[in-house]
């Protein structure tokens, strides 16, 4: 069966996940968002060339930054953007997800940005406008359940490209709560396509999937060890709500261990890099220090996340 | 002359054909204009028409995939660049730059996409060959060389290891 995620023709046409996504697809993306990041310093932050364009964000669980960020880079498209809060609406009204996505299309919608807690939601969508000859609609995963975050994980390839400049000679960390992270899986995917020799995940037992190795990464329950010599440390959010699930003794005892200071961080190469996808839990898995400090690229992530967003809307639209 | 099919066309000489648009330039051009490339062969030739027209010219690059007209029919093409005018556009005197004149809808977006930097004082564009063909109410105010071509070729402007700009034709994609 033909990747969903490409028409015929072999291009882009939904954004579902970066698993399984050709190479050269996936450094196009890179590619595009380059020009993008420029526009942002003119006196008029937009192009025309998403104008009457319809982007509808369909959130069914909550976001600020990822939200935000896709309105804003559909806005700069000249897209017209409509957010559906849909925990609200029609949903508790008893309509299915399906049904809601083809009353949108017969409001004339040309795009669907999805944020679902249930992994495969953005699929099940496009799968059905696929099957129902909607070809000119198209679907991006915002973040499916514990599945995927393709945008996060091409921002965070477009971040570590911005600053390392190639992947081939790269040791990457990404420390934390990898079990229930959506952005780590695609970040995981998309450095191992683009030929990246060593990837570390780092983390207590619990939270690491039991077959994390077949995803081609080294594992390290030891942030020291695991750390040391790296050129990029991606520090993931500890969610909270996984403490009552007692896989964790405490939030103090996590900061220990695993936990980035300036002390751990001096492990890595002398010119390694920070990233965090957000929110950061201060205190938890990043100590403000390091966070705000000058290895930190935390804060153009969030600025390159629109010029990647920008380019994910305009590739697809235009396929 | 009109050339038909793929036959080979009698193209002139670029590096004669700048020299000549830089003879038509001189003496024209404001002191202070700034000089603006359409990628790509528009920007190779505003490097060189900077340095060889007197005056002071900062240079910019313009890659005008976000302003076509033929988005919604072909896309974006796969490699676009990043555009960089290093200048106030505001009130500037500027001169654009490309290579082939044709239909003007590149000229059309370079322009509206300039706007989006600011309200220049006056835009002039010059160019090395104006083929005919004109689709919009764009001319250019500098001309290399004029010559009918068949719609069915693309000319290409190319660059050389050795910076020297040569003419040659292919058949046109769309």
């Amino acid at each position: 069966m033909r990747n969903p995620q490409l028409n015929a023709a072999g291009d882009l046409t939904h954004l579902l996940t970066l698993e399984g996504l050709p190479a050269e697809i996936i450094v196009r993306v890179l590619d595009t968002a380059v020009p993008f990041t420029s526009i942002a310093e003119r006196e008029v932050k937009k192009v025309p060339l998403l104008r009457g364009r319809s982007v509808f964000n369909l959130f069914f669980e909550n976001s600020t930054r990822t939200r935000t960020t896709f309105e804003i880079a559909a806005k700069r498209l000249s897209a017209d953007v409509i957010n559906l809060n849909i925990g609200v609406s029609s949903t508790s009204k008893g309509e299915t997800l399906l049904d809601t996505v083809d009353n949108l299309v017969a409001m004339n919608a040309d795009m669907f940005v999805v944020r679902h807690a249930q992994s495969g939601a953005p699929h099940l969508i496009a799968a059905h406008l696929n099957r129902m000859g909607r070809t000119h609609v198209h679907v991006v995963n915002a973040g499916d359940g514990r599945h995927a975050h393709p945008t996060q994980g091409l921002l965070d390839l477009f971040t570590i490209r911005h600053y390392k400049k190639d992947f081939r000679n790269l040791t990457v960390a990404i420390v934390g709560d990898v079990l229930h992270s959506r952005v780590a899986r695609s970040l995981i995917h998309g450095l191992t396509t683009l030929g990246t020799p060593e990837v570390r995940v780092i983390g207590p037992k619990t939270l690491l999937p039991t077959a994390v190795q077949s995803l081609g990464v080294r594992v390290h329950h030891d942030m020291r060890e695991g750390i040391k010599d790296c050129d990029v440390v991606v520090m993931l959010r500890l969610q909270s709500e996984r403490m009552r699930g007692a896989l964790l003794p405490s939030t103090g005892e996590y900061f220990k261990h695993y936990g980035l200071t300036s002390e751990k961080l001096a492990l890595a190469k002398s010119d390694a890099i920070v990233m965090h996808p957000g929110p950061m839990n201060r205190g938890v898995e990043i100590e403000s220090a390091v966070a705000d400090g000058e290895r930190s690229v935390i804060l153009p992530q969030v600025t390159f996340g629109i010029a990647v967003r920008m380019a994910v809307l305009s590739i697809l639209a235009g396929s | 002359m009109i050339v038909r099919g793929t036959q080979a066309l009698p193209l002139p000489d670029a590096e004669a054909t700048l020299a000549a648009l830089i003879e038509r330039m001189r003496g024209a051009i404001a002191f202070d204009a700034k000089f603006v490339g359409i990628y790509s062969g528009g920007a190779w030739m505003a490097e060189r028409l900077a340095q060889a027209i007197p005056g002071d010219h900062p240079v910019g690059f313009i890659d005008v995939s976000f302003y076509r007209d033929d988005f919604s029919r072909k896309g974006l093409k796969p490699e676009v660049k990043r555009t960089e005018l290093p200048f106030e556009v505001e009130g500037a005197t500027i001169v654009l730059v490309d290579d082939v004149l044709y239909t003007g809808r590149s000229v059309r977006a370079a322009i509206n996409e300039l706007f989006d930097y600011g309200r220049p004082a006056t835009i002039e564009l010059a160019v090395l060959i104006d083929r005919g063909g004109r689709e919009l109410p764009v001319e250019a105010t500098y001309v290399g060389a004029r010559l009918a071509v068949a719609r069915s070729l693309s000319i290409v402007l190319s660059r050389g290891a050795d910076g020297l700009l040569a003419l040659g034709t292919e058949a046109s994609g769309a």
